[in-house]
C-alpha cells in the first residue's frame, strides 16, 4: 500500500464519518439552525469525497450551489419563519418513528446488497483524471446540449416561479391591525424609503 | 496530481456511504414536523444521488465522464427546487401561521 493510497484512505474515512454524523445531526437536532449549519458541513465533506473522486470541477460547483446557495437560502428561510412554536403532541408518534425507521432499515439492507452482490464491470476504463473538466465542457456542447439549455430555461422558470409565489399578496390583510391592506399600503406603512412621500403623509 | 483511484478505496465503499445518506434522508423526510427540515432531507437525499453518479462515473465510466455532467445537471435541478419549495414554504407560512407538517391537513381525508 502507497503513502497516497494510505492518506486517500484517512481521507475517505474522516469524509464519511463528518458526514455520517452531520446527516444524523441535520433530521435529529432539536434546534433547526444547528441542523442548517451541519447540512453545510455535509455539503461540504460531499465536496471532499467529490475531489478524491478526481472530479474537481463538480466538486468546486457544489462548494458555490449547495453551501454558497442552498444553505444560505435554507438560513433565510429560517429566519423568516423563526415562530417559537410548541408542537402539539400526536398519538403514535413513538410508533411512527419505529416503523419508519425500520422502513429504511430494511431499504438500507435492500441498497447494500445490490451494491456488495451486483458484478460490477472493474477495473473499467482509465479515469481522464484532471482532464475531467475540458471534457465535461466537451459533453455540455456536444451530446448534452439539449439539456444544458433546457437547463437554463428551468431555472429562469424556478426564479420566477419562486419570486411570484413568495411575495405578498396584492389583497392581504395587514398582520398588526388585521384590517385588509394592499401591497402600497404596506409597503408605505412598514418602510418608507422615499422622504418626500412620508413628509407629504405627515403633513396630510 | 494525481490519485490512483481504483486500488484503494473499492467503489462498495461509495454505494454505502450514498445509501447510508439516502436512507438518513428518506427517515428525516418521514418523521419530520418542521417543514424547513423536510426540505433538508431532500437535499440529503439529492446528495446521496450525487454520490452514487461520481463513484460510478469514476470507476465504471473512466473516459467519457457522463455521471459528472448527470450530477451537475442534478445539482442545478435541486437548486431550483429549493427556490420553489422555500418560495411555497413561506407562502404556506404566511396562510397558516405554522411550519408544523401535521397542520399541513388541507388535502387529508
Amino acid at each position: 500500500m502507497t503513502i497516497a493510497s494510505t492518506t486517500q484512505l484517512i481521507c475517505f474515512a474522516a469524509l464519511s464519518a463528518t458526514l455520517v454524523i452531520g446527516a444524523i445531526g441535520v433530521v435529529l437536532l432539536p434546534n433547526i439552525v444547528y441542523s442548517a449549519f451541519l447540512l453545510g458541513g455535509v455539503f461540504l465533506s460531499v465536496a471532499g469525497l467529490y475531489l478524491l473522486l478526481n472530479a474537481s470541477f463538480v466538486a468546486a460547483a457544489q462548494v458555490l450551489v449547495y453551501v454558497g446557495a442552498v444553505n444560505v437560502l435554507i438560513l433565510f428561510a429560517i429566519m423568516l419563519v423563526n415562530k417559537r412554536e410548541d408542537l402539539s403532541a400526536i398519538p403514535g408518534l413513538a410508533l411512527r418513528r419505529v416503523l419508519s425507521g425500520l422502513v429504511c432499515g430494511g431499504l438500507f439492507v435492500l441498497l447494500i446488497r445490490v451494491a456488495f452482490t451486483t458484478p460490477w464491470a472493474l477495473p473499467g476504463p482509465t479515469p481522464v483524471g484532471e482532464e475531467a473538466t475540458i471534457r465535461i465542457g466537451e459533453h455540455l456542447f456536444s451530446d448534452y446540449l439539449l439539456p444544458f439549455e433546457l437547463a437554463s430555461v428551468l431555472l429562469l422558470m424556478a426564479m420566477i416561479g419562486a419570486i411570484v409565489l413568495a411575495r405578498r399578496d396584492v389583497l392581504s390583510t395587514d398582520v398588526a391591525t388585521g384590517e385588509p391592506a394592499d401591497q402600497g399600503l404596506i409597503e408605505k406603512a412598514r418602510t418608507p424609503l422615499l422622504v418626500e412621500n412620508t413628509l407629504q403623509e405627515t403633513a396630510r | 496530481m494525481s490519485l490512483d483511484l481504483p486500488t484503494s478505496i473499492p467503489l462498495q465503499a461509495y454505494l454505502a456511504l450514498a445509501a447510508v445518506l439516502f436512507c438518513t434522508g428518506v427517515w428525516g423526510l418521514i418523521n419530520s414536523r418542521n417543514a424547513v427540515r423536510v426540505l433538508m432531507s431532500i437535499e440529503l437525499m439529492l446528495n446521496a444521488v450525487n454520490i452514487n453518479l461520481m463513484a460510478f462515473s469514476s470507476y465504471l465510466d473512466g473516459d467519457l465522464i457522463r455521471g459528472q455532467v448527470f450530477a451537475i445537471f442534478v445539482i442545478t435541478v435541486a437548486a431550483a427546487e429549493a427556490a420553489v419549495g422555500l418560495a411555497i414554504l413561506l407562502s404556506l407560512y404566511r396562510n397558516r401561521e405554522t411550519v408544523d407538517m401535521e397542520r399541513f391537513n388541507l388535502l387529508r381525508w
